[in-house]
């Protein structure tokens, strides 16, 4: 009896793993590797995509942009993601970028502050503390509260880059979530901090930058510029397996549009 | 039931082991990787440049529970002498409550209140950018260990024998003069362990002094925005990756956060273990 057990088991066991093998079967797994700041993107669009298609698992680990694009040339994964756009050299290697997001980020002031339109040099000045009293700016005689977010989140991360003040910001205040950051701008008028762009509300004013005001059609037609795109990269000349083809055929397609929203993202096409 | 009293007894320990054990085996590999020293005694903390020195934190938790000693325990001692000696009924029925009503506030709205209230104060009061800072906290702290330190004090003083106040004021001393001279120093282990509790209740706290502090890692100075042990831990912890050397180097700071409370609690009982030789 044990025996035609343990046979019955063997048997099922190796048709399983014939079954596993089989390559243009339904099902396999894509292995996305990159950006920290795709992560609720990634998220959503991975959870949509299991609805859709569940004998798909999509993986993503967050290693940052840089190792996601050698990771996607080397071959370690299938796609690469990027919260920036691919310099020339990486294009040269053969990677291919395929935009599925873009991500403004909004500066915030209080309500009664006069000052509403800052160059980007400004705002850079103001972070790093060279400008420390709003009367430089044509406002009132008071210093200027900085507020940001702590390390390791996206919304640091983009806005320092995009910027130009990566960890050379000089922070009065670092607060742990977005919420937390609109609701401080929003009770002291000497603040000024930043917070992704689906997430500003009417407590608190979005200044202009470079005459722009952020909104999903300036953030779309690029011309409000602290934005950046959400990019998944593939290998030019490398066919992609037909799981990690759907993936990437869902993530470009209108159908995940709504996703990419409810994520804090813009929809690019 | 013997088995069950047990049971329940062991699970206690059971917990505290496994908390030991799992802070030390997960706090250990980032102290190693960034190096002991440079751990505890590196003035910068900046995950994303990989400088992680927990100095800055390790101050800001000394100085904002120093802070909040300094003007937390004067207060809370003459209102325990109040209340255990000079307050009249009616007065001691209305501030006992209040005290104990005090100690059940969650630290939550203790941090709110700061925030809409004190931290807007502090900032039109000093001409301060934001009021996020040590003073802040500080402040907060101090009204949050008073509870501890009065209830424990009058306990103490209360325990002091009538005979030594009678003598004391047979000879002539005025009643001031014998509760500061003879009561007091009569209750003084009691006041002490007063003391070491609140400095506990300062150290281990977090909710509060996120909501006033500002949070960044600055060495501390009383009208900058700080970042204590505890709260570097939970600001940072959401958007860490699982196994980085950030959330690694959080965990240390658990532990390090985890060896100060031990030995407050050793010295917390070196103090009752005196009292109970006295």
């Amino acid at each position: 009896m044990k025996k035609a057990v343990s046979f019955a088991l063997g048997a099922v066991l190796a048709v399983s793993m014939l079954a596993g093998c089989s390559g243009d079967q339904k099902g396999g797994t894509v292995n996305t590797d990159g950006s920290t700041s795709m992560a609720d993107v990634m998220g959503a669009l991975t959870e949509a995509f299991k609805a859709k298609d569940p004998d798909i698992t999509v993986n993503y680990s967050g290693t940052g942009s840089g190792s996601g694009i050698s990771g996607v040339l080397d071959g370690t994964c299938d796609i690469g993601l990027s919260s920036r756009e691919l310099t020339q050299e990486e294009t040269e290697k053969g990677a291919v970028a395929h935009v599925v997001a873009l991500d403004g980020v909004a500066v915030v002031v209080n309500p009664q502050n006069a000052v509403a339109d800052l160059t980007t040099e400004q705002i850079a000045d103001i972070f790093t503390g060279k400008i420390a009293n709003w009367s430089e700016l044509g406002g009132e005689d008071a210093p200027i509260a900085v507020y940001g977010r702590e390390d390791g989140s996206g919304t640091r991360s983009a806005f320092e880059e995009i910027v130009g003040v990566e960890d050379a910001c000089a922070y009065t205040n670092e607060y742990g979530s977005t919420g937390d950051v609109i609701g401080n701008v929003a009770s002291n008028e000497n603040a000024i901090g930043y917070a992704s762009l689906s997430a500003v509300d009417s407590s608190v004013a979005a200044v202009k930058v470079n005459g722009v005001a952020p909104s999903e059609d300036t953030v779309k037609d690029g011309s409000y510029t602290i934005q950046r795109p959400f990019v998944m990269v593939t290998k030019k000349d490398v066919k992609l397996s037909a799981a990690a083809q759907a993936f990437l055929d869902f993530a470009v397609s209108e159908e995940a549009a709504e996703y990419i929203a409810a994520a804090g993202a813009v929809y690019p096409n | 039931m013997q088995l069950l009293f047990t049971l329940c007894g062991l699970a206690a320990v059971w917990f505290v082991l496994l908390i030991t054990v799992y802070l030390i085996l997960s706090g250990i590999p980032a102290i190693r990787k960034i190096g002991p020293a440079d751990f505890l005694f590196g003035k910068t903390w900046a995950a994303g440049r990989d400088q992680y020195g927990i100095l800055p934190l390790i101050l800001t938790s000394v100085y904002g529970t120093a802070g909040a000693i300094v003007i937390g325990v004067p207060v809370g001692f003459f209102t325990a002498v109040f209340l255990a000696k000079a307050a009249p009924k009616k007065a001691a029925a209305i501030l006992r409550p209040a005290v104990s009503l005090l100690a059940g506030i969650p630290s939550v709205v203790y941090g709110l209140v700061g925030m809409c209230v004190l931290v807007p104060a502090l900032r039109s009061l000093l001409g301060l950018p934001a009021g996020d800072s040590l003073l802040a906290a500080i402040l907060v702290l101090a009204v949050m260990i008073l509870p501890s330190i009065i209830s424990l004090s009058e306990t103490a003083l209360e325990a002091v024998p009538k005979e030594y106040e009678e003598a004391s004021l047979a000879l002539g001393a005025t009643e001031l003069e014998t509760y500061f001279r003879v009561s007091a120093p009569a209750a003084r282990s009691g006041i002490a362990a007063a003391v070491v509790l609140g400095i506990g209740r300062a150290v281990g706290e977090a909710m509060a002094i996120m909501m006033v502090a500002g949070n960044v890692a600055n060495m501390p100075a009383l009208t900058r925005s700080v970042r204590f042990l505890t709260t570097g831990i939970s600001i940072e912890l959401n958007y860490s990756q699982d196994g980085s050397l950030q959330r690694q180097a959080l965990f240390s700071i658990g532990l390090v956060l985890f060896l100060f409370i031990m030995l407050i609690n050793a010295l917390l009982n070196l103090v009752l273990k005196r009292e109970k030789e006295d």
